[in-house]
């Protein structure tokens, strides 16, 4: 072969993108993997699953009884259905790179039909012949909002180069303090003063993050360490308050923030309730993520954020002030986990409980890792998460049994915790955290 | 200003007190720090620090109890410090305690163990804790060599499957798996008596054989980390891997070894609760334990012997806190907000070394954790 | 812009800056005119950076003045100095590798329309500097994908963006082919055509008398002189730059080859990215000769010397060292055989920086006899193994318990040799052993390595100075894209011939096979 010829191949594993360029060469890329977990489970679903569960039909509500919107179906059937749309992602795993697109789309939607997958088992394993989906879906979405605005905290952080997993520190801290306010201002019933104590959450929230950015910023502390503070202080300080400050003062339950719904939309059938009709803080958690991406890939303060994470000297020899763009990210950040906080002491339930957030922060990180540190992934994280939460109740509630062996809830209330881990495992030596996560920065002098 | 000229200075020199000056001064701090919040809630901060001392170090029987809390701590925050000495950030003490404890509470339950006389029991016990720790820790150390997945969140996760899985083995009431069906609190079954810790001091939490197992294994870490070759291949390990890689060192097989053993400790120190404090299993008893372990092992700076001082703090504070809350109406969670604020000027030194003018030795700093995400 | 051509568009006048324990620019005078190529000559470490980027507004000078185009000047930082309209182009650049060429230029300067990012207008203008000034990128595509010579060619991009007039360039043809580098002056003579002026730092000679306009001369953070590149030389320069003669001459006696002792046979080896990066490449190495890799850096020199090393696994072909099929041994097996390894970068993988001096002695041999004995490490017996190397080698240091991050990067690469070369080693891989260190450290392993030799040892050497190779080597391949492209004896090759080879790869395939 001569030079020309090496060249040319070099050029083009050179240029071709890491996603396609790694796996092409590789004996089994991750694609391949994922196809053949899906033919695995395919096969698992149409031979082992559906035979051994019962052909009753069933049915999923739409809307509240009486007289619901439902879609009935013969349990053996749908599952075949979705186990043969599993064989066909496995099979486009394996075909043509050209194809790579279909088989991406697949595979997404072969993901998602795990959701009436799971359903439709659990049912077809329980004595009961219904139930309502969008109620379900509505609970997911309300579960996913903590853990999503917590993605988004620890999304502005380490994109700006700060590790933060004081995140479930930040809203316990914002829960107690907003709710001492409500308490102490309001007495926990005034509905003006339950929005001051929001905002006070929320500042809260940007306040503790202040303290990250100091500690890691200025002091250049281990990030990591100072995550561990903030947690060990908001768990000190809310135990503190709570019991000094809000069991004295009396008013320890009262007003949370109220449902509204879109007029009009609402009443829409179907999904109409459950995208149209909520609580505040709810909603606002889909504006925060959406602002998220807006700001942090089309402005150019967002540019900047991102390239303090990735590489913060050559930032500097740009003149952008890589201490400044990095405390104001971790404070938006604060201010987003306040408003976690909020949440739950404000929304959620009306009320601090010590330690209320209960590691919320935590899988917030990991949903952030899960969405590989873009808003949508983590939004898509949380999601996953709150479902879980969702379906680990219902789950309970319907009682599904396996050979007279009912299986318990905290199986499936476990299930995200597992599939992180599978999905965190997954990302086989893909680097794709912000580069200079964790790195001290210092100033040329 | 010569150091060795100050009253400061003297004392650094005669009683050589240099490492421990900055966590001293820290200590200080923090209760200033503490002493103040009292004094804003209306309390007098002498008066409430003083039932809070009594309540750690009041009678024998407060030193016994200060000292039975602490014990757990020594194991979770050996389980980090070995971690860190690998270069790797073990959140996942809290899962490894609740497997380990499970897996001894079971095997205390063993019928052959009711006759074994307590040379065979106790180390049966503790050897099932400490192995159902290390394959707690070693799954993420696997997962981490293997598929580079980041131990922090693969330990966060088995966190919380562990805490499901504890809770439907112990809550299950249909089918019963170890509940103790008679108990009115979800709990497993008494284990055998012969598996049981022998007790030192009858105080509340009572103090017992656990105590000694516990400075045992971190003397025996301080050992192997100083002067082994195995100490050796993880702290280059976790200093600088690609060195270790090229000096020959496998730093796959120290990444697992290092994670699994990490576990182990803090399934030790799991069944030794078990066995030594409660003899049976309930999910809550180790709720912060590992959570705790990680400030302690910072606060410690990763060193094992270090640990045993820093864990004895922490489990003392915790002992005396309930006490300063009775006679004093001080909420205990300033005991929380204390440790806080150690850990804090402790990591960040520069502030106490400016309050205090510490003059910084450089030496060998081993920073505990080095590590981002990647 | 009115531009009085006789007034200097930068001067720096008696600028000295120091940092703890080091002086790194004292009383440095530098005079750029307009349109001019001005040269920064010197050795690693000279100061030629410092000062570079106290112009630039990175460091404060702790004295003297810089002056821009006659007005004084006082950056507090980096955006002062991009306002004075000064660019740079760093050493190492300065790029985001997951950005694209778009982001990377815009970052810091943003085009925006409303409160958004206006990317169109941003790949308009890219395009335009492009076309001017002969740097052609694309601006969608993600600078970690560029090349090298490309990625260059953005900072350069970057820096035009800024309306940059005054153009610094830190050792900018350092990571680039000879080709390449034609290329590079070439775009840099239409710059100084279109009216900037260029401070181009290097420490190569022959590049300094093919484009300066002037010259500065830095030793030791000094201004050592000025010189004229139509009358200055190669030898007048260098000896300005050391401040002694200069011997480009190894002493070495000739080669005595024996038995083969590194036979690599069509082994293949991938990068961190899974790109192809060593192709079936083979040559032997005997007992008693240097063979020396020589070549541009990134055209597989790494992943040749790490698998070879079982630092990095092969995707195809063998490789037998010391008689003993190693393609599938670890490091560590590797060392036993007793194959020495000096690697490339230092700090990476040569030492562990908070380690003693004595702790990176035993670094790869702590678990034998008589460091440690069942499991237990023996820390008498290292401490006087390091005292008896620190004295042979010597190394400069106050004690053999210091950390080696507390030594110069010479003294720590004498521990490195130390180790490396005192066990006897049958056959050594050596990865540019002299980069960034001081002459007389230079000369020092240079001299240990041809005692190695001399003693029967296997050497395969690579470095990126063709000097280096040339005055070592018995016998010299040039590796291009991850092949052996040529293979000489020393005394049958010339300089031209091994550049023209590095540069285009372009060699007969017959040539190409004797190895």
């Amino acid at each position: 072969m001569t030079g020309a010829g090496v060249d040319e191949v070099a050029e083009q594993t050179g240029t071709v993108t890491s996603d396609v360029g790694a796996t092409g060469r590789r004996r089994l890329g991750r694609r391949q993997i994922t196809g053949v977990l899906f033919a695995v489970l395919g096969v698992i679903l149409i031979v082992a699953v559906a035979p051994s569960i019962t052909s009753e039909t069933k049915s999923f509500a739409f809307e509240s009884p009486p007289d619901p919107l439902q879609f009935s179906f013969s349990p053996p059937t749908l599952i075949v259905a979705v186990g043969v749309l599993y064989l066909l992602s496995a099979v486009a795993a394996f075909s043509p790179q050209r194809f790579d697109g279909w088989a991406g789309r697949l595979h997404l939607f072969s993901a998602i039909s795990a959701v009436p997958l799971i359903m439709a088992i659990a049912l077809g394993l329980s004595g009961s012949s219904s139930t309502n989906v969008t109620n379900l879906l509505d609970e997911s979405l309300v579960l996913a909002t903590p853990v999503a605005l917590g993605a988004m905290t620890g999304l502005w952080c380490e994109r700006s180069g700060i590790i933060n997993i004081g995140i479930e520190g930040m809203m316990l801290a914002s829960a107690g303090v907003g709710f001492m306010s409500f308490a102490l201002l309001g007495a926990a019933s005034s509905v003006a003063w339950l929005w001051v104590a929001v905002l006070v959450a929320i500042l809260t929230g940007g306040l503790l993050a202040l303290l990250l950015a100091v500690l890691s910023i200025n002091f250049g502390i281990n990030q990591i360490v100072a995550g561990v503070v903030i947690n060990l202080f908001a768990l000190g300080l809310t135990g503190f308050l709570r019991s000094e400050v809000i069991v004295p003062n009396g008013n320890s339950k009262g007003l949370s923030t109220t449902e509204f719904g879109v007029p009009l939309l609402s009443r829409l059938p179907i999904l109409g309730e459950t995208l149209f009709q909520g609580k505040p803080i709810h909603y606002a958690m889909y504006a925060v993520v959406g602002l998220t991406w807006l700001v942090m890939f089309r402005t150019a303060w967002g540019l900047r954020v991102r390239s303090c994470g990735e590489n913060p000297h050559a930032a500097e020899t740009l003149g952008i002030d890589v201490i400044t763009v990095r405390y104001q990210a971790v404070v938006v950040g604060g201010f987003i986990a306040g408003m976690a906080g909020a949440w739950f002491s404000l929304e959620s339930q009306s009320g601090f409980e010590d330690n209320m957030t209960n590691s919320a922060g935590f899988i917030a990180l990991a949903a952030l890792i899960f969405g590989k540190w873009t808003p949508w992934g983590a939004f898509a994280g949380a999601l996953l998460f709150g479902f879980a939460r969702a379906l680990g109740s219902r789950l309970q509630f319907l009682q599904v049994e396996i050979g007279g062996f009912g299986i318990p809830s905290e199986f499936f209330q476990s299930l995200p915790f597992v599939v992180t881990i599978v999905v965190v495992a997954g990302a086989l030596g893909r680097s794709i955290a912000p580069a200079a996560e964790g790195q001290p920065f210092r100033r040329s002098k | 200003m010569g150091e060795s000229d100050s009253l400061q200075g003297k004392i650094v020199k005669a009683w050589s007190v240099q490492p421990v000056l900055v966590p001293l001064y820290a200590i200080l701090l923090s209760f200033i720090v503490g002493g103040v919040l009292i004094a804003i809630i209306g309390v007098n901060p002498f008066e409430a620090y003083w039932a809070l001392v009594r309540g750690m170090v009041g009678s024998p029987d407060r030193v016994a109890a200060s000292i039975a809390r602490s014990v757990p701590f020594v194991g979770s925050a050996l389980a980090l410090a070995l971690a860190f000495r690998a270069g790797l950030f073990n959140i996942g003490a809290e899962g490894q305690l609740l497997v380990g404890g499970i897996l001894a509470a079971w095997v205390g339950t063993f019928s052959f163990l009711a006759d074994a006389p307590g040379l065979v029991a106790i180390p049966t016990v503790l050897i099932a804790g400490a192995f159902g720790g290390l394959v707690w820790g070693g799954v993420p150390g696997v997962l981490r060599a293997r598929t580079g997945a980041h131990e922090v969140i693969s330990t966060i996760m088995l966190n919380s499957v562990a805490l499901f899985i504890v809770r439907w083995i112990v809550n299950s009431r249909d089918p019963v798996i170890l509940r103790d069906t008679a108990a009115s609190v979800p709990r497993t079954e008494q284990i055998a008596d012969g598996a049981v810790l022998p007790q030192l001091v009858d105080s509340e939490p009572n103090l017992h054989f656990g105590l000694f197992v516990m400075i045992a294994v971190a003397v025996v870490l301080a050992f192997v980390i100083a002067r082994t070759t195995f100490g050796f291949e993880v702290i280059t390990v976790g200093t600088n891997p690609n060195a270790a890689r090229y000096a020959g060192i496998n730093v796959n097989r120290i990444i697992v070894s290092s994670m699994a053993l990490s576990g182990a400790f803090a399934g030790v120190a799991a069944a030794s609760e078990v066995s030594g404090t409660n003899q049976f299993f309930q999910p809550g008893t180790f709720a912060f334990i590992g959570f705790d372990g990680i400030a302690i092992a910072l606060l410690a700076r990763a060193n094992p012997v270090a640990i045993l001082p820093a864990a004895l703090l922490w489990g003392s504070l915790l002992a005396g806190a309930p006490l300063m809350q009775q006679e004093a109406d001080v909420s205990i969670d300033v005991v929380r907000i204390i440790q806080a604020m150690v850990l804090l000027f402790v990591a960040a030194d520069a502030i106490v070394r400016y309050l205090f003018r510490v003059r910084d030795q450089g030496g060998r700093h081993i920073d505990a954790t080095n590590a981002g995400w990647v | 812009m009115t531009v009085d051509e006789r007034v200097p568009v930068l001067e720096v006048r008696g600028v000295t800056k120091t940092f703890p324990g080091v002086i790194a620019n004292e009383d440095v005078d530098l005079v750029l005119h307009h349109g001019e190529i001005h040269c920064l000559l010197g050795e690693n470490g000279a100061g030629k950076s410092t000062l570079v980027n106290t112009v630039f507004g990175l460091y404060q000078p702790d004295a003297g003045s810089i002056h821009v185009r006659g007005e004084q000047v006082r950056f507090g930082g980096v955006s002062d100095a991009i306002d004075a309209g000064i660019g740079m182009v760093h050493q190492h650049f300065q790029l985001i590798p997951v950005f694209t060429v778009a982001e990377n230029v815009i970052l810091g300067n943003e085009v925006t329309s409303g409160p958004f990012l206006d990317l169109n207008a941003a790949r308009e203008r890219i395009t335009e500097l492009g076309t001017r000034y002969g740097l052609k990128v694309d601006p969608d595509a993600k600078v970690g994908d560029l090349s090298v010579g490309e990625q260059q060619r953005v900072e350069l991009v970057k820096a035009l963006f800024r309306e940059a007039d005054i153009l610094i360039l830190d050792e900018p043809t350092a990571v680039l082919t000879p080709g390449e580098v034609d290329d590079f002056f070439s775009v840099v003579r239409s710059l100084v055509d279109q009216g900037k002026s260029i401070v181009f730092i290097t420490h190569k000679l022959r590049e300094v008398l093919t484009v300066a306009d002037r010259i500065t001369v830095l030793r030791g953070g000094r201004v050592a002189g000025t010189a004229d590149p139509s009358s200055a030389t190669q030898q007048s320069l260098a000896n300005l730059m050391v401040g002694r003669d200069v011997v480009f001459q190894v002493e070495k006696g000739e080669s005595a080859p024996a038995e083969v002792r590194i036979a690599i046979d069509g082994m293949s080896v991938e990068d961190d990215r899974g790109v192809l990066t060593v192709n079936e490449l083979s040559l032997k190495v005997r007992a008693g000769e240097i063979f020396g890799v020589a070549g541009v850096e990134g055209n597989g020199q790494r992943e040749l010397v790490e698998a070879v090393a079982g630092m990095r696994p092969k995707v195809g072909g063998h490789v037998e060292l010391l008689g003993r099929n190693a393609t599938k041994l670890s490091p560590r097996e590797i060392t036993e055989l007793g194959v020495a390894h000096i690697p490339e970068d230092r700090g990476k993988h040569g030492v562990v920086g908070a380690y003693s001096i004595a702790d990176n002695v035993v670094l790869n041999r702590y678990h034998h006899r008589p460091f440690s004995r069942r499991f237990i490490r023996d820390r008498q017996a290292i401490a006087s193994e390091a005292e008896t190397l620190v004295e042979r080698f010597d190394v400069r240091t106050p004690g053999v318990d210091v950390p080696i991050q507390n030594l110069s990067g010479g003294n720590q690469q004498k521990v490195i040799v130390a180790r490396e070369l005192s066990g006897q080693p049958g056959a050594i891989l050596v990865a540019q052993p002299t980069r960034g260190l001081d002459i007389g450290s230079i000369e020092f392993i240079h001299n240990q390595i041809i005692a190695l030799r001399d003693e029967g040892a296997a050497v395969l050497l690579v470095s990126a100075e063709l000097d280096e190779i040339l005055s070592l080597s018995d016998r010299i391949g040039v590796l291009y894209r991850g092949r052996l492209v040529g293979v000489f004896d020393t005394a049958e090759t010339s300089r031209e011939q091994l550049g023209y080879l590095m540069a285009t790869g372009a060699a007969s395939d017959a040539e190409a096979s004797v190895v």
